[in-house]
């Protein structure tokens, strides 16, 4: 299983949770009530996403963010490279001069490559149907990813 | 001919309901009317045109050799064409295969092609839809397709669909040398 760090796997909830209904605002408190995740780093999370073209703040009463990006051209791949380097994880520590290393390597590249071609190939709105095909009574650290 | 659409808005489709018959549709797109049906003899070389266009690489032999083994086997294989007037737009084709790697039988989609100024127009929904029509009138409730990991827009749009990995991995080779 893929590892997420933290603010990646909060900057997705926060995208999607938004881009389910782009005319409907939510605050930063709010989302993470829903995750059960600290507001403050995901407060940090939203303001990278809205440095990002993604989500925009709405300011007065009833204020909060709002999803501002294209649902139809943002992958996952998009939202998960504003916060950690995809492709540049397991092999990084490998001694690659040894048999051993270079042998492991090649296995451990295929997985990289696989994980960039999946993350790369699932838009936003692609996540919204399987949401709505599937939608689990409560969120959970359990789903499609693990925060590390 | 304008129909990509702009971000943000989704596109509606009126469907011909009297063309119930899997393989034949008229699909509505906007201003546009899409008549789907299956592909005839003539076509192959419009269908090598824009498989040219697409691809870049002409293959005549290849699709008249597709043509010949599927175009003409209503049961199991399937390839249709999308079209406007005389204009081509699309093709897809596939088949019901059964038992292939221990599989129970699903629908294998060979390919599909779309004019490379109308994607993300809904063409190529409406060619897939159709030939799950087919699949469904064949049989079976799976779909399954095979895309080169670096063909990102071909994998977006069988995402789009629904489509997720499957329970097999392709696995290969270059074989050595005296093998």
């Amino acid at each position: 299983m893929m590892s997420l760090q933290k603010a990646t796997l909060f900057a997705l909830y926060a995208v999607l949770e938004l881009a389910e209904d782009t005319d409907r605002q939510l605050s930063a408190s709010e989302i993470a009530e829903r995750y059960n995740i600290s507001t403050n780093h995901l407060a940090k999370v939203l303001r990278d996403l809205g440095r990002a073209g993604l989500v925009e703040s709405v300011r007065g009463a009833g204020g909060g963010y709002r999803f501002c990006g294209n649902a139809k051209r943002t992958t996952l791949l998009d939202v998960v490279r504003l916060f950690e380097e995809v492709g540049a994880g397991p092999t990084s520590g490998i001694v690659q001069e040894t048999n051993a290393g270079a042998a492991l390597s090649l296995v451990m590249d295929e997985i990289e490559e696989i994980t960039h071609a999946t993350l790369l190939s699932i838009s936003i709105e692609t996540m919204l149907k399987l949401m709505r095909k599937r939608r689990p009574e409560k969120p959970s650290s359990t789903g499609l990813f693990r925060a590390v | 001919m304008g129909f990509c659409q702009p971000a943000g808005q989704e596109r509606h489709y009126v469907v011909d309901a009297a063309q119930d018959t899997p393989g034949y549709n008229l699909v509505t797109i906007g201003e546009h009317k899409i008549n789907i049906r299956p592909a005839v003899k003539d076509d192959l070389a419009n269908v090598v045109d824009l498989d040219d266009r697409t691809t870049g690489l002409r293959k005549p032999d290849y699709w008249d050799d597709l043509f010949t083994r599927y175009g003409n086997r209503k049961d199991s294989r399937f390839f249709l064409i999308a079209e406007e007037g005389d204009t081509l737009l699309g093709c897809i084709f596939g088949e019901v295969r059964s038992w292939e790697f221990n599989s129970v039988p699903c629908g294998w989609v060979g390919t599909v092609s779309v004019e490379p100024n109308l994607r993300m127009g809904g063409i190529g929904s409406i060619l897939y839809k159709e030939i799950c029509r087919c699949f469904r009138k064949a049989g079976v409730t799976k779909i399954r397709t095979m895309i080169p990991r670096d063909a990102t827009d071909l994998m977006s749009f069988f995402r789009a669909q629904g489509m997720m990995a499957g329970p097999f991995i392709q696995l290969e080779t270059d074989m050595d040398e005296g093998v």
